[in-house]
């Protein structure tokens, strides 16, 4: 049987060669993705602003959305939003949050409740008051913070501090493009949100990790080769496992934005976009030159100029026989 | 790598077929795992978000619990003070302290030992703290007295504790499946009834504070009146039914904590809904001493700071038993007599947060989840095994042992499985690929790299474990970061993602060597086939 074979063997793509076009591309985007945040901003949901969300249904035939409108409207409840949700009679309602604290939100909803009636049915009701609105955007940023700061301590400890500086710089470079992408398509951010960007941190982590795994055992085989040419190597060298890894994540996620409704839409959504896109990107294009500008290998090199002669990788791509280097 | 000893192979087989079996008890109706022992019933619990539900994250009024600690400071320095005939004036509640100033200088020593008495040492978790519950200072003749937060803090606790058991009382009087009631934090309550699909009732029942006294109505002006200039210094205004105002005194007769039962019934002459009541029996004699002294005039039954009716004494009530009349429903009647069974919440509860899902979402969510399982699951599978043919299927076997094993895991732990978290586990069908990729890949360089097939089979796992044991650790401790910091759903979704990863782990690290190794020794293969 033939089987599927995506990367042929033995590529040699000169990914090094990129980064001179790749981290300004980079910069650019990340200097873009900030300032859609401070000045398209963020479609942040109920989780952070406070509010109150309610999905109802129709029980005969599709919304009629004017008429609610009017309906909730008449209730003079500040500023809200119906939105079709997934089917013609599925109504996505949001209130903004009441004056008043925490007990105006549940008044918000009783009069909703009177004013569509007995019509529909109330299929998702969610109610953030002001104090947990508050709490969990703090506790949705400290745990990003957390969790770089964690990530980051374990591979210092496993790699070299440069190993986990690029890999911190690489990602949160993914995890501003992925806010830029949020606040582009205007997606909800909401808790789920913070899992999906948690996620994304975690995977293309992963991604980065496997790289700098063969790195680091390439530094250690080869102490001659220059670090461009040890770079391109090891990137190719685990290429056809980012790729077939990653098709497969995109399937899983495919499927899931394909199936998995419209509750987990936007998590999907999100995670496809920095996970595929982004995070892949990021371990070939960013986290493996940014070694060499953090002086990886510089110290094996000494005096020997940024552009190498011509590479003597080409016969050393595949492993010398024999040689079991076993950690 | 490729060498297991014969009980080295039975352990890990053994180990996952144990944990695999672990989920049957989720494949058969609750009635029937009922049946069984006890340690085989344990299975995982679908989150409100899948089976619909309530959830209501409740707030104790810090500032109320204060408020009433300073009343009834400020009341005990008044005693104390009586008691040991020390003369004062200006006592008050000021800011977050009662003051008090001594007349007499010479006093002053001993009102600040007789006050100082008020001050008891607070428990710590391991015996006393060293905090006491007021700071008494005192300053040129007057005395301050402040409520530590410490002792603040323990009175919150405090309030909640008796919360949680007052909140139980209600809600199993309306009779609700399997509620749960838990502490969060220091001031918070979390309520979670599944099924349960609209919460009005129950916001409504655990909105009120059920404070019930009976007192006397203040006839010396009227509310008008009372209202415009001011109400004499022992009443107060208070609001009734349909927007009437009343004059009431402050002294309270009896109050609900006398009660001992309450029930819901019908006015023999009218037939209007009413709720009928019986004291203990000091309450008993409280009420028939008060009538007694009364009769003729009306008193108040005061719920909430609001009259529910102002009756006028006909004849003493010495059989410590009446009845509440008051433009009730059968509905709020039968509501009313639960609280005053369930007894007063020691401070008011907010609502800070509410989720509630109805049970038409929660099963199309369900349905929706095992949709995109399945799609994935195939998906992945035929992929796999294009990719890498008879290596695929040894992955796909591999994997299909892992969601098992997340299943049994999840089972053994109870967890709770919420949307996000079969979103969890779809993604851990990409981690465990992962993991088979790596190795397969790892393997067909060291066949290029002119290695035999058994020794390039033989060196692939051994460089290839050590990459997917650092990449998984950075996504492992994303995930612990997630459930640490995560709510609900969320936090599903880090349980079955961590718990993923592990299971991934073990099946690379045990599993997939053990049918590789099976597969090497039955085949002794020359050439390796991906």
């Amino acid at each position: 049987m033939r089987l599927l074979r995506i990367v042929p063997d033995d590529t040699k793509f000169d990914f090094m060669r990129f980064r001179r076009i790749s981290f300004p591309i980079s910069a650019l985007l990340s200097i873009a993705a900030i300032a859609l945040f401070f000045f398209h901003g963020l479609n942040f949901g109920i989780d952070f602003i406070g509010g109150t969300l309610m999905e109802v249904q129709t029980k005969a035939g599709p919304a009629d959305l004017a008429k609610m409108r009017t309906a909730i409207g008449g209730l003079k409840l500040g500023d809200f939003q119906l939105q079709e949700f997934g089917a013609p009679n599925d109504v996505l309602i949001r209130i903004s949050e009441q004056p008043g604290g925490d007990e105006a939100q549940q008044q918000a909803v009783q009069k909703v409740r009177e004013a569509l009636g007995d019509e529909v049915d109330y299929r998702r009701v969610e109610v953030v008051g002001p104090s947990v609105s508050t709490e969990l955007l703090a506790y949705g940023t400290i745990g990003l913070v957390m969790a770089i700061g964690a990530i980051l301590i374990y591979l210092w400890f496993r790699f070299e501090w440069q190993f986990a500086l690029g890999a911190m710089i690489a990602n949160v470079h993914d995890l501003v493009l992925t806010v830029g992408f949020m606040s582009l398509t205007h997606i909800d951010f909401d808790l789920t949100s913070i899992a999906a960007l948690l996620t994304i941190l975690g995977y293309s982590l992963n991604d980065t990790v496997v790289i700098y795994d063969r790195i680091r055992e390439m530094l250690r085989r080869y102490k001659r080769m220059s670090m461009p040419d040890l770079l391109n190597v090891s990137i190719n060298a685990t290429l056809s496992r980012s790729i077939v890894t990653h098709l497969t994540v995109a399937i899983s996620l495919l499927a899931l934005l394909l199936f998995g409704g419209q509750a987990i839409h936007s998590f999907t959504a999100t995670m496809m976009f920095g996970v595929v896109l982004v995070g892949t990107y990021t371990s070939v294009f960013i986290a493996s030159p940014i070694l060499i500008y953090l002086g990886v290998g510089s110290g094996r090199m000494e005096g020997a100029p940024e552009e190498p002669e011509p590479p003597p990788a080409a016969t050393a791509v595949a492993p010398p026989q024999r040689s079991r280097a076993r950690r | 790598m490729l060498f297991f000893t014969r009980w080295k192979a039975a352990a890990i087989l053994l180990t996952a077929f144990f944990v695999c079996l672990c989920a049957v008890p989720n494949f058969f109706p609750e009635s029937t795992v009922k049946r069984w022992p006890s340690w085989a019933q344990r299975h995982i619990v679908l989150g409100l978000d899948l089976q619909g539900g309530s959830h209501l994250l409740l707030q104790v009024d810090a500032g109320a619990v204060r408020k009433e600690r300073l009343q009834s400071l400020n009341d005990d320095v008044l005693r104390v003070l009586r008691q040991a005939r020390i003369q004062f004036t200006g006592r008050a509640i000021v800011g977050n302290a009662v003051q008090v100033h001594i007349t007499r200088d010479t006093d002053v020593d001993n009102a600040l030992a007789k006050l100082g008495e008020l001050s008891t040492p607070l428990a710590g978790i391991l015996g006393a703290s060293g905090q006491r519950s007021i700071d008494v200072t005192a300053n040129a003749g007057v005395i301050t007295l402040t409520p530590t937060d410490a002792a603040l803090t323990d009175r919150i606790r405090q309030a909640v504790d008796q919360s949680i058991q007052i909140i139980e009382r209600r809600v199993n009087e309306l009779g609700l499946v399997e509620p749960t009631i838990q502490r969060e934090g220091i001031d918070r309550i979390l309520v979670q009834v599944p099924g349960l699909q609209d919460p009005s009732r129950l916001k409504e029942i655990l909105g009120k504070t059920a404070k019930l006294d009976f007192r006397m109505v203040d006839q010396s002006m009227t509310a008008e009146q009372a209202a415009e200039s001011r109400a004499p210094q022992d009443s107060e205004v208070l609001d009734g039914e349909g927007g009437a105002k009343y004059l009431i005194e402050k002294r309270v007769l009896v109050s609900g904590a006398d009660l001992v039962d309450a029930q819901p019934g019908f006015d023999q002459r009218t037939s209007e809904p009413i709720v009928s009541f019986r004291f203990n029996s000091s309450g008993a004699r409280k009420f028939a001493e008060a009538t007694q002294a009364n009769v003729g005039k009306p008193f108040a039954i005061v719920l909430d700071n609001k009259v529910i009716s102002a009756p006028v004494i006909r004849e003493p009530i010495l059989g410590g038993s009446g009845q509440i009349s008051g433009n009730f429903t059968v509905q709020s009647a039968n509501d009313l007599a639960i609280l005053l069974r369930a007894g007063a919440l020691p401070a008011p509860l907010t609502i800070i947060e509410e989720r509630t899902v109805g049970p038409g979402l929660g099963q199309d969510s369900i349905t929706a989840g095992e949709h995109a399982a399945y799609a994935g699951a195939a998906l992945v599978i035929v992929f796999m095994f294009a990719t890498y043919g008879l290596f695929g299927l040894f992955a796909n076997i591999a994997v299909a042992v892992n969601i098992a094993m997340i299943f049994g895991v999840l089972s053994l732990l109870s967890a709770t499985l919420t949307l996000p978290g079969i979103a969890g586990i779809v993604l851990t069908v990409g981690i465990a690929v992962d993991s088979n990729v790596l190795i397969y890949e790892r393997i067909r360089e060291e066949v290029r790299g002119g290695r035999s097939a058994i020794n390039a089979i033989d060196a692939g796992f051994s460089r290839a474990l050590a990459t997917i044991l650092d990449s998984n650790i950075t996504t492992f401790i994303a995930a612990a970061v997630l459930f640490y910091i995560g709510t609900g759903p969320v936090r599903g979704f880090a349980v079955t993602l961590g718990i993923g990863i592990l299971t991934s782990l073990f099946t690379a690290f045990t599993l997939t060597r053990l049918i590789m190794a099976y597969w090497v020794r039955m085949w002794r293969p020359r050439t390796v086939p991906i």
